[in-house]
């Protein structure tokens, strides 16, 4: 399999391989990635990467799916301009 | 800040008949949905429900979601309906936050019923990100709600209710659709869903995967292999099939993000379909006042999401004084109801699943 042709996050264009080469300098922990890859924190949120990401750190930890955490989601969930929250500060004065 | 007493946050058939209980009860509510109009997943789908008659078996998908969404225009003065608008962010005061059109609004409120359904599963394989690969609820949404073709030339990988049936509807729609694969030996959907296809002459390749597309700027062809029994491609059971569009429909996920947002304590249940919320009988989360209604729960028929749609508007409309005059009887009457949907062995893993997700 070529791995670089295996999109895991489709938001910020992350490879299988990208991934890999990650899990073997030993970050096995989604909030790790997350900070280097950026994944979860594209468009979708980590809807699409979450259970692939899931699945590939059972795989390599050799933990049952079930006990791998996955990210945590904060505020803000989608893009919101800067200009917006100051608007609706303004209107709250 | 607005201020309203019930936040709904999907406008799906759970989310509706929440809505339509509560205001039943005498309790106003907001109902917020991300898409442009409400009626959620059934507004796409033309194919006939099972359950029973409180559940509109029989009816299409379609005429199902103009029924809920009629109730709630009913009740027009105490519901409000935003459509085309964001939940951004669930905090633990009860404040919700909205992007509408580019406009930040504030909402507090004194309880949430989460309805946000459930969002397609995808799969890793060479050039998975091929223009022409869908998922399959995508495919249902272009289709039916569009009126746009996917394709011409079309595999659907998975063999689940919504594989068939979404097969069922691309040939109903004119495209040719070469074979259906599944991983597992066993075809996951019901058997009438797939002897419909099988009358049609499509062949349900069980034991086989999608292993890798092709094409340049676009999918032009696909290679397709069978599994052993540890699901490894057995190595010279490749085989090329020329397609424009690749479906992919290996189940669905909880859409539970807002609830991980606001702290309510979670777990990964695979018969669920992975990460959901702990519930009580009432379907109430770890956190006071905050809810949960349909598949963000687990995984389920829209048939169930309705009821339990029924059951959370009704207790918190309860909760927060509004006592339906009908109050004992109704309870029973949808606690039964979601009984009989879960019984029967198609509803085993479920069962199972909702047991490990009790207070």
């Amino acid at each position: 399999m070529n791995k670089k042709d295996v999109i895991i996050c489709r938001c910020e264009d992350v490879t299988l391989e990208e991934l890999h080469n990650l899990m073997k300098e030993g970050y096995t922990s989604f909030e790790e990635i997350k900070r280097i890859l950026r994944v979860g924190m594209g468009s979708c949120q980590g809807n699409t990467c979450g259970q692939l990401i899931q699945r590939e750190l059972a795989n390599f930890t050799n933990t049952p799916i079930n006990k791998v955490v996955t990210h945590k989601v904060r505020p803000l969930f989608a893009g919101v301009k800067l200009k917006s929250i100051v608007k609706a500060l303004d209107d709250e004065s | 800040m607005k201020k309203i007493d019930l936040v709904i946050i999907g406008g799906g058939p759970a989310g509706l008949s929440a809505a339509k209980m509560a205001a039943e009860s005498g309790l106003s509510s907001l109902i917020i949905e991300r898409n442009f109009k409400i009626g959620g997943q059934l507004v796409k789908q033309t194919h006939m429900f099972f359950g029973s008659e409180k559940q509109y078996a029989k009816t299409r998908g379609i005429d199902i979601a103009k029924i809920l969404v009629n109730d709630v225009l009913k009740y027009s003065d105490m519901i409000e309906i935003m459509t085309g608008t964001t939940v951004v962010g669930l905090y633990k005061d009860k404040v919700v936050t909205l992007l509408k059109d580019e406009k930040y609004i504030k909402v507090k409120t004194k309880a949430i019923i989460i309805a946000t359904g459930a969002s397609e599963k995808v799969l890793a394989f060479e050039k998975n990100d091929l223009p022409g690969i869908y998922g399959a609820g995508a495919v249902q949404t272009l289709m039916n709600v569009h009126g746009v073709l996917p394709g011409h030339n079309v595999v659907m990988v998975g063999s689940g209710n919504i594989g068939l049936i979404v097969s069922y509807q691309l040939i109903q729609a004119g495209v040719n659709v070469l074979c259906v694969l599944e991983a597992s030996s066993e075809i996951g959907g019901y058997k009438v869903h797939a002897s419909k296809l099988k009358r049609l002459g499509v062949d349900i390749k069980t034991s086989h995967s999608i292993k890798k597309a092709i094409g340049k700027d676009y999918l032009e062809r696909i290679i397709i292999g069978k599994l052993d029994d540890k699901w490894e491609f057995i190595e010279g059971s490749e085989e090329e099939l020329i397609v424009d569009a690749l479906c992919i429909s290996v189940g669905l996920s909880p859409l539970s993000n807002l609830l991980s947002m606001i702290g309510t304590e979670m777990k990964y249940v695979s018969y669920l379909g992975g990460l959901v919320p702990l519930i009580d009988e009432n379907y109430e989360t770890s956190i006071e006042n905050v809810f949960v209604a349909g598949d963000v729960c687990g995984v389920e028929e829209a048939s169930s999401a309705i009821v339990e749609g029924y059951l959370t508007g009704l207790v918190v409309a309860k909760k927060l004084g509004y006592i339906h005059p009908n109050y004992d009887k109704l309870y029973l009457d949808f606690k039964a109801q979601l009984h009989n949907l879960r019984s029967g062995p198609f509803g085993e893993k479920l069962r199972r699943g909702l047991e490990e997700i009790m207070r």
